[in-house]
């Protein structure tokens, strides 16, 4: 095995790690304010067609982001008027959203299929430059996977360090003490919905925009659920979340060190690893793990009338 | 608690059915209004589009069987909800225990494909139901031991299922020619189809069910401590009524049936396993079931509109030039405009 395949195995696990961290935080908001986002998969969909077709149509991969960025927010409104306006159960107004992102992406990326995109450039891993050609050409990553790990940080910061995120968490775990503390907490739950949903859309655009640089439908690939995974494996914390997310990464590595290597191991039963982990450590830490989920999810808030 | 039998409860049935026909027409055409503003947008004849989803589908009898042919496993998808969720159980996982029942069957199929068709059968019928409950049983003790939330079991395994699928189609089923298939099952692994159509028996297996479903849970001491369970668990445990039997046994019973949707899929629709042969029609049934609020007769009427809309897809792809995932818009503008009224389903909870 030489060292130019393994190098080549870590920079498309990294490639497909960073899209995952950013859907993954971007649930993580929305749960932390008390809303399941089952529909991230459709969201993410939508995200990754939009920016791919605004590339496309503009030339220009930072509008492209931008564009994703946007269609994920109002993805997710569409979620929040049903679920905080409208009351209605949270796992079905998700699953309607995941069709509702199957259809209308497939509809964006119409026109688009095949077609060619210049993708957001990509930069060398600083020191990476005394290194043989072939192998800094493979280290060279786009601005997105370079910001990920600090978002994540940031995102940490906004929960637990500022005020809005106390507002968020506080909603998450009991939306009427909010209230009676002076919270709105449907602005709130609208707020965090819409951060949810710009993260979500930059993790499908850097699907669409600087990973795969093309639209085919259904791209996702089930991304959306291990995203939703990762959220409670890494108890709703965005920091925790970046392990998950390297997690997920290194068993993509694994299987295609082990597939490059001549071991045969299928890469289907490799794929279950983070579900299966997930599951295992839940049970693991049993009933004590409820603790970290928060109070409120799923909870609808009925308001004072 | 006496439900009188007889004469009220034909007349109560009709009056609910009506009810339902009337809120639900209303509420779809709202949805077809939003999708056909998005059509319109999207540069394609909102109208015409409709006439073709129509006319294919309830114009002729072979529209009409092909309708019958995408509901069938939408009611047995739906039922693998409407179940548990009758004890307060939330089951997001019958895509995954879809895939397990299929998965099963096809190895009867592929192992004993040479016996005849009415010992097979069965058999594939038994492993089908086996291979979704055994999916559900994980979920069911995890829940009756208080350790994990069944929702988010289910919802974890569901894309296990069809990794363990694919393990098996590419790495031994895969017939020569394909590699993301298996071989055609023989005439006596197929389950037989009705009036020369598509139809196949899997239709009057999942409204039998419902039947059963509806009798059990109206008439007999089981569906009582059901419902008492589903009202107050706590309530239920003191009254005697085996609160984790009663988790465990209806959550398996729910994967069971959801198995069975898959065996029906394979066995009576494609007559081979696709590594991804559904693409969320157990997720459907999960909103079918929550649409009709778990009622029997709400999940027939449901997935017939479902149905409809599912295989007009088929011709928008066609005639439209538009992808066949574009109809999952349609799909869900009318799920949303039902979720935009949670009185739909808030008030017959109360009833």
């Amino acid at each position: 095995m030489s060292k130019l395949a393994l190098l080549g195995v870590l920079s498309s696990a990294v490639f497909s790690g960073a899209s995952l961290l950013y859907a993954t935080l971007g649930e993580i908001v929305s749960e932390r304010s008390g809303i399941v986002n089952l529909g991230l998969e459709g969201v993410l969909l939508v995200s990754a067609s939009t920016g791919f077709a605004v590339t496309s149509l503009t030339g220009n991969p930072y509008l492209g982001v931008l564009a994703a960025v946007i269609a994920g927010g109002l993805m997710n409104m569409i979620l929040g008027y049903l679920v905080v306006n409208r009351k209605a159960n949270q796992l079905a107004s998700g699953l309607a959203l995941m069709f509702f992102g199957f259809g209308l992406s497939a509809l964006i990326g119409k026109g688009f299929v095949g077609a060619k995109i210049v993708g957001l450039p990509r930069l060398a891993v600083p020191g990476s430059s005394g290194l043989p050609k072939l192998y800094a050409s493979l280290l060279r990553f786009d601005i997105l996977i370079y910001l990920a790990v600090p978002v994540a940080i940031a995102i940490w910061w906004l929960l637990f360090r500022t005020r809005w995120g106390l507002g968020v968490r506080a909603v998450g775990e009991s939306p009427d003490t909010a209230f009676a503390s002076g919270r709105n907490p449907r602005l709130i739950r609208f707020q965090a919905l819409w951060l949810g949903g710009a993260l979500a859309g930059v993790g499908g655009a850097h699907l669409s925009i600087a990973y795969a640089m093309n639209w085919t439908e259904y791209m996702t690939a089930g991304l959306g659920f291990i995203a939703i995974a990762l959220v409670i494996f890494s108890k709703w914390h965005p920091l925790y979340a970046i392990a998950g997310a390297l997690l997920f990464s290194g068993a993509v590595a694994f299987q295609l060190l082990l597939q490059s290597s001549g071991i045969q191991v299928s890469p289907f039963l490799l794929s279950t690893i983070p579900y299966v982990l997930t599951l295992v450590v839940l049970m693991a830490w049993g009933s004590r793990r409820r603790m970290a989920a928060p109070a409120g999810l799923g909870q609808v808030y009925e308001g004072v009338e | 608690m006496g439900n009188t039998p007889g004469r009220r409860g034909a007349a109560a049935f009709w009056a609910s059915l009506a009810q339902i026909s009337i809120r639900y027409g209303g509420v779809f055409l709202l949805g077809f209004g939003l999708f056909g503003l998005i059509l319109l947008i999207s540069g394609s004849n909102p109208i015409d589009s409709y006439r073709d989803i129509f006319v294919s589908t309830l114009g002729s009898r072979y529209g009409l069987s092909e309708v019958l042919v995408a509901m069938t496993p939408l009611l047995l998808t739906a039922l693998a909800v409407a179940l548990p969720s009758r004890i307060g159980l939330i089951n997001v996982g019958g895509e995954g225990q879809m895939y397990m029942g299929a998965c099963l069957a096809t190895w009867a199929a592929l192992t004993f494909g040479g016996l005849p068709g009415w010992f097979l059968l069965p058999i594939m019928v038994l492993l089908g139901m086996i291979g979704g409950a055994a999916w559900a049983a994980v979920p069911g003790v995890l829940r009756a031991r208080g350790i994990v939330s069944e929702t988010i079991s289910t919802l974890l395994l569901n894309p296990v299922a069809p990794m363990i699928v694919a393990f098996f189609v590419f790495g031994y089923w895969h017939s020569p020619m394909d590699t993301n298939k298996t071989p055609i099952f023989s005439a006596s692994a197929r389950l037989p189809t009705l009036f020369g159509t598509r139809i196949s028996l899997g239709l009057i297996l999942g409204l039998a069910l419902l039947a059963v479903f509806w009798f059990v849970m109206r008439s007999t001491r089981w569906g009582l401590e059901m419902r008492g369970l589903g009202w107050n668990h706590q309530a239920g445990r003191l009254n005697g009524i085996p609160n984790r039997k009663y988790v465990i046994v209806v959550m398996c019973l729910g994967g069971a049936i959801a198995g069975l949707a898959g065996m029906v899929l394979v066995s009576g629709y494609y007559g081979v396993l696709l590594a991804n042969f559904s693409r969320g029609i157990g997720f459907m049934g999960f909103l079918v079931s929550w649409l009709a609020n778990g009622s029997p007769i709400g999940i027939v009427v449901t997935s017939f509109v479902v149905a409809i809309i599912l295989t007009g897809g088929n011709l928008l792809q066609l005639t439209r030039d538009l992808p066949y995932s574009v109809i999952n818009i349609l799909l869900a503008m009318t799920l949303f405009v039902v979720l935009a009224r949670p009185s739909f389903t808030r008030k017959k909870a109360e009833s």
